[in-house]
């Protein structure tokens, strides 16, 4: 799509330059490359991701010119840093938040992708080499997560080796490598903290074979439509989308500062506060929120299917929720890119973003609590009968169950309790996640054949001018 | 500039070619050098010695357990320091001699702190364990090597420092340096970096 190139070396170094390194060259056509005149900010956010990653690597290896990789030490290297060192309380505060800033920008980024079309044909290559960084991202969060060695670092890290433990042969001495020792120590402290330095820059590498593959085909834009006439359909990247790219860049930075500087801690988690205690797990062990919905899958397997066991039916479920992303270019059967003109998948894609936000819910909640409760509570007696056997009785009368609780032998060691009835956000998790599945599996790939596209416009440059109420093409102004 | 700048007009003709498009450039270009800035200062600063490094930073010593012609070494924040209890032929060997005429010059008065009683005590010399040509630690009376003028010798490129730390043979430039101290009590010394 870019062409030949258009740049012309002018004085006697760029020339001398030009024929040895021609990077002044290769600078100039990535800012003039041809870029669809009608990307909406849903488009700023590749560039967003590209500053997230460069400041998660700045903070980071400032952090750990200071950190500690030591069982005994970590946890207060890290208070050191955030006591002691000159703005140490800012650079980790940039880099914890950042992570979150950085999933919350990826997230986007994919349901951008997702509603606009923007993995198929072609560009296939683009969306599996983003989720390639995406579970990278995923890698390197987790790992990062371990290194301040709190009570959630030290189980949950815990939970996901064990995760790996569940896969049948292979599992077990994945997981015994993955830990270095019988348990999470210093050896694993190690090799995550090694991994978690080494992992931003593979991400890098692939972020520019990436953008390499992007700029094959060209950006894709809102109405799906290719590229006709690159003079009419098209602007150059710079300025027109350096500058809206820097003020979303901008924006969402003030967002950034915000939490960084009033909320450091909202999106972690209290118990991480508590050195790790290998002897006491936390009441409740939930991973960083951008993982949340993928923990939610693996509960929310609670069932035995043959002789695959619920334990290993999660995990595979779990992997599976990020192993059908990189099929989906060809799940999705239909030709029409933007599902702007694709009404029965748009609102099908609308309940698939809602049904992964709320995942994440599930993922933070207890999978036996209730996200509500059917009618008032009600209350119950429990006793042991003359057979030995536990008895239940339910009423809403609580005089009446007294009176029989003191009419019941002592023996019977009858109690009254507080009975609720209400929807548990283990079966909310279960209707998500099987939406999750469906709508890869079942509903992209039907929906090529049956569903009826609306009409696209002729070209980007057509739909611009429609947009703005301009009859002749002469007057499509930027 | 002038294809962009070309719909905005020049302000009344008065600066030929100054466009409100040139300000908007050195406007952004001024906010973001000021961003730059601002955000390169507490990546800089995060190098400079933290906050329980500098608390660090001094030591009590009790100067009455030094013994008579030897020294004892202290390490502050890890830098070494001398504390020598001299001799009265030490002392007289550092008094003596014009000191004018050295590398460089100090009187051994000038290399002393007063007591809490307001007198020079002469007989405890405190200096920096860092010689001042290349930062080794000099050799003194307790490794068994005083050099030729009877203080410390330097082993590495061979500096030899006189009774009062002052350079007097070799490449050092300068005298042992004495460091910040004072006297808490007649026999407590705080040296602070």
């Amino acid at each position: 799509m870019s062409g030949p190139s258009t740049y012309e070396p002018k004085s006697g170094f760029t020339k001398w330059m030009d024929e040895r390194l021609p990077i002044i060259r290769f600078g100039a056509d990535l800012m003039d490359f041809p870029t669809p005149k009608n990307l909406n900010y849903w488009w700023t956010f590749g560039g967003i991701l590209a500053a997230c990653l460069a400041i998660q690597i700045v903070t980071g290896i400032v952090l750990a010119m200071h950190y500690v990789a030591n069982t005994q030490m970590a946890f207060a290297s890290v208070e050191r840093i955030m006591r002691d060192i000159d703005f140490g309380w800012l650079i980790r505060n940039i880099h914890a938040n950042g992570a979150s800033m950085f999933f919350l920008a990826v997230y986007i980024h994919m349901f951008r992708g997702m509603y606009y079309g923007s993995y198929k044909n072609p560009r296939e290559v683009i969306w599996i080499l983003g989720v390639v960084i995406y579970f990278l991202m995923m890698a390197t969060a987790f790992m990062g997560y371990v290194l301040p060695w709190g009570q959630m670092s030290f189980h949950g890290s815990a939970v996901i080796t064990n995760l790996i433990g569940a896969i049948p042969l292979i599992g077990e001495p994945i997981k015994t490598y993955l830990m270095g020792g019988p348990a999470i120590g210093d050896p694993t402290l190690n090799r995550f903290f090694s991994l978690h330095y080494l992992l931003p820059f593979v991400i890098a590498g692939i972020v520019v074979l990436h953008i390499w593959a992007l700029h094959v085909p060209g950006n894709n834009n809102p109405t799906g439509v290719s590229v006709k006439d690159v003079k009419k359909d098209t602007v150059p990247f710079h300025p027109y989308y350096t500058v809206k790219d820097g003020f979303a860049i901008v924006i969402f930075l003030i967002l950034f500062a915000l939490f960084v500087f009033y909320f450091p801690n909202a999106l972690g988690h209290a118990d991480n506060s508590v050195e790790a205690n290998p002897l006491q797990t936390p009441a409740h062990i939930v991973p960083e929120w951008y993982l949340l919905p993928f923990y939610a899958i693996l509960r929310a397997v609670t069932f035995d299917i043959g002789p695959i066991p619920a334990k290993l039916l999660g995990v595979i479920a779990m992997f599976g929720a990020i192993v059908v992303l990189f099929i989906l270019p060809w799940l999705d059967t239909s030709k029409v890119r933007s599902m702007r003109y694709r009404p029965v998948a748009r609102s099908l894609f609308v309940v698939f973003a809602f049904a992964s936000v709320g995942l994440g819910f599930c993922g933070a909640n207890d999978p036996d609590k209730f996200v509500f409760n059917f009618g008032p509570d009600k209350v119950a007696l429990v006793y042991t009968d003359t057979n030995r056997q536990p008895q239940r009785e339910v009423s809403d009368d609580y005089a009446a169950l007294r009176a029989r609780q003191s009419a019941l032998p002592p023996t019977a060691g009858a109690a009254i309790e507080v009975q609720s009835e209400g929807f548990k956000w283990l079966w909310l998790s279960q209707i998500l996640g099987a939406y999750y599945f469906l709508y890869f599996l079942v509903f992209l790939p039907l929906l090529g054949v049956i569903e009826k596209p609306k009409p696209r416009p002729a070209s980007i440059a057509d739909s611009v001018r429609k947009k703005h109420g301009s009859a002749t093409p002469a007057a499509a102004a930027h | 500039m002038s294809e962009h700048g070309s719909k905005t007009a020049p302000i009344a003709g008065a600066h030929a070619g100054e466009t409100r498009r040139d300000f908007i450039h050195i406007a952004a270009a001024t906010v973001t050098a000021g961003g730059v800035a601002a955000v390169a200062w507490p990546f800089v600063q995060q190098l400079a010695p933290a906050a329980d490094t500098r608390a660090l930073s001094s030591a009590e010593v009790d100067v009455s357990k030094v013994p008579l012609g030897s020294e004892i070494r202290v390490l502050i924040g890890g830098q070494p320091f001398f504390i020598r209890h001299r001799t009265p032929g030490e002392i007289a060997s550092a008094k003596a001699g014009d000191t004018a005429q050295l590398r460089d010059p100090a009187t051994d008065d000038s290399r002393l702190v007063k007591g809490a009683d307001g007198n020079l005590n002469p007989a405890i010399l405190v200096t920096s364990g860092t010689c001042t040509h290349l930062g080794c630690v000099p050799v003194g009376p307790a490794q068994g090597s005083v050099g030729e003028f009877g203080g410390w010798y330097c082993p590495c490129h061979g500096s030899h420092y006189d009774t009062s730390g002052r350079v007097r043979k070799g490449p050092a430039p300068k005298n042992l340096a004495i460091p910040k101290y004072e006297y808490s009590s007649p026999t407590m010394i705080k040296i602070s970096l």
